[in-house]
């Protein structure tokens, strides 16, 4: 049972939320028809519609670009999996004490000092068509492994930043109480400090692996052929720009699902925060 | 029998001598309790024991070992050792039960059901069997702190260091963590512990020391050093005790 007084409240605010709703869904009609308006009326939306949005280019077009997708998502996943790894071999070569591993620390540093500077397509042209110029033998001259090589490269910079930001923030009480329970440092990092750390940074590795999605569209540019390579074919063949949004398209839906549960992971986290 | 010697130890964080040439000795059983101001010096001399900072100058001796000698692995000395935080420190993404069995298991070879096994007698002993599986962000500050002397505890070492633990606690709470720790003076542990609940000193401690300004200026039984102190200092922060009422 509840008092009078408290009928009345919940009575008031269930009002509010019905009028919140409403204010809500006239401005968004508004908004998407004034949109609406504004690029249907544009003196060359005719031209536009027909080379970008042509249904029938779309329909033809999206058997090829979704078996370049999944090239795409192998792409992703081989990639994910070696980053996180050499990432956190990163970070952990960085986190080392004393001088014996000076030579190995400071190979860490110039490794992130140079990939986090050098430009992601720079690196694709730099990996995939200058060490297969070195004719070595065992190189290998694959564009879709040479594509994976730089995107690991460069994201792996990225990420042991990242792991090495999340190891900072344990706080030093807990290397403390580790150390004096007889953990060596190895232990100490993987039993105390990572798992610490990995959590709190699970919010920003995911905006990475976000990040790392569409840029798995860039292997075409050593002609592996793609998502991206295979609608650049169909625009082609077809005098129409319209593969290229059907390509786009994918991509956010590839992205949507990684996105909210990138989110779902940083409000995890603040909760977490907010209860210590 | 000396456990533990401290001999000449110094020790300054930039240009500051935090801790000016102590010499302190603890015996097989003994329960010493370090006395003095906040910032005398008291957690930095039991970080220096358990060699959680490097020594200026100095030795500790523990059970004839001289393991501040740099050529040592300090890994294997802390494992005679036992701390116990002012903070607790227990690990927050582990379970009671494996913040308990980690160093048993990971550093002393135990098997994890035999580990698991002395771990929940241990909780029994103090007080949480219930708790096991719990998590150190699911328990009061008194439970919290009983579950990181269990851990201390559970690789039987020689030594306990304990500093100021129960300060972080609310009033209500230090009973438990105090009782406790009687206990394990009654069963013969050798204890090196800061504290600021001088009553506890008085009946627990086999000898108080006095800390000033990184000096040891005053050391003997409680009965003396808390009620008769000979150095000024002693007296001063004595007298200042009494006004606060914790005495
Ligand atoms: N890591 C550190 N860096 C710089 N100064 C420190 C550090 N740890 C302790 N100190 C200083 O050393 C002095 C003694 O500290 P501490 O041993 O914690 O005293 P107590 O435990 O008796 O309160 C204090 O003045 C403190 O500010
Ligand atoms: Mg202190």
């Amino acid at each position: 049972m509840i008092s009078e007084l408290q009928r009345e409240r919940l009575a008031y605010r269930r009002s509010r939320a019905r009028r919140s709703t409403l204010v809500a869904l006239v401005s968004t009609l508004v908004f998407a028809a004034a949109a609406y308006f504004a690029v249907t009326g544009a003196p060359g939306w005719p031209r536009v519609r027909e080379s970008f949005l042509d249904w029938d280019v779309a329909v033809a077009s999206l058997p090829s670009v979704a078996a370049g997708l999944w090239l795409n998502l192998r792409v992703l996943v081989v990639c994910a999996v070696v980053i996180v790894a050499l990432g956190l071999l990163i970070a952990f070569l960085r986190s080392l004490r004393g001088p014996v591993w000076f030579p190995l620390r400071a190979l860490a540093t110039a490794y992130v000092d140079l990939f986090r500077g050098l430009p992601l397509l720079i690196c694709l042209y730099l990996i995939g068509f200058g060490l297969p110029g070195l004719r070595l033998t065992g190189v290998p001259n694959d564009p879709v492994l040479l594509g994976g090589i730089a995107l690991v490269l460069v994201y792996s910079a990225y990420v042991a930043e990242v792991f090495r930001a999340g190891i900072e923030s344990v706080h030093p009480s807990q290397l403390a109480a580790a150390r004096s329970l007889g953990l060596d440092h190895r232990r100490t990092m993987r039993l105390v400090i990572l798992p610490q750390a990995v959590r709190r940074v699970t919010p920003a590795l995911l905006n990475d692996f976000v990040a790392l999605q569409k840029d798995c569209g860039l292997i075409s540019v050593l002609g592996a052929v793609d998502a991206v390579r295979a609608a650049q074919i169909s625009a082609a063949t077809a005098y129409d720009f319209t593969p290229y949004v059907v390509a786009g398209l994918l991509f956010v839906l590839l992205a949507i699902p990684s996105a909210r549960l990138a989110d779902l992971a940083a409000r995890r986290a603040a909760r977490r925060q907010g209860a210590l | 029998m000396t456990l533990l010697s401290v001999r000449g130890l110094a020790k300054s964080y930039g240009g500051r001598r935090v801790l000016d040439g102590i010499d302190l000795d603890v015996a097989e059983h003994e329960v010493v309790v370090l006395i003095g101001a906040s910032g005398s010096g008291k957690s930095t001399l039991l970080r220096c024991v358990n060699l959680l900072e490097d020594l200026d100058d100095g030795q500790i001796v523990l059970d004839g070992v001289d393991i501040s000698d740099p050529r040592l692995n300090p890994d294997i000395a802390r494992r005679s050792m036992g701390v116990v935080f002012q903070s607790f420190n227990l690990f927050p993404h582990m379970t009671v039960l494996d913040n308990i069995t980690l160093a048993p298991r990971v550093v002393h070879g135990v098997p994890r059901p035999q580990a698991e096994a002395d771990a929940q007698a241990l909780l029994a002993r103090v007080g949480l069997p219930e708790k096991a599986n719990a998590y150190p962000d699911h328990l009061s500050g008194g439970q919290q702190q009983r579950v990181a002397i269990a851990r201390a505890l559970a690789y039987h070492p020689r030594l306990l260091l304990l500093d100021e633990i129960t300060s972080a606690l609310d009033p209500e709470l230090v009973g438990e963590v105090l009782s406790l720790v009687r206990d394990l003076a009654t069963t013969g542990r050798t204890i090196l512990m800061a504290t600021h609940e001088m009553g506890f000193a008085k009946q627990v401690a086999d000898r108080v020391c006095f800390l000033d300004e990184g000096r040891l200026v005053e050391q003997g039984p409680p009965s003396q050093i808390l009620t008769s102190p000979t150095h000024p200092r002693t007296r001063q922060f004595l007298h200042r005790v009494i006004e606060a009422g914790r005495l």
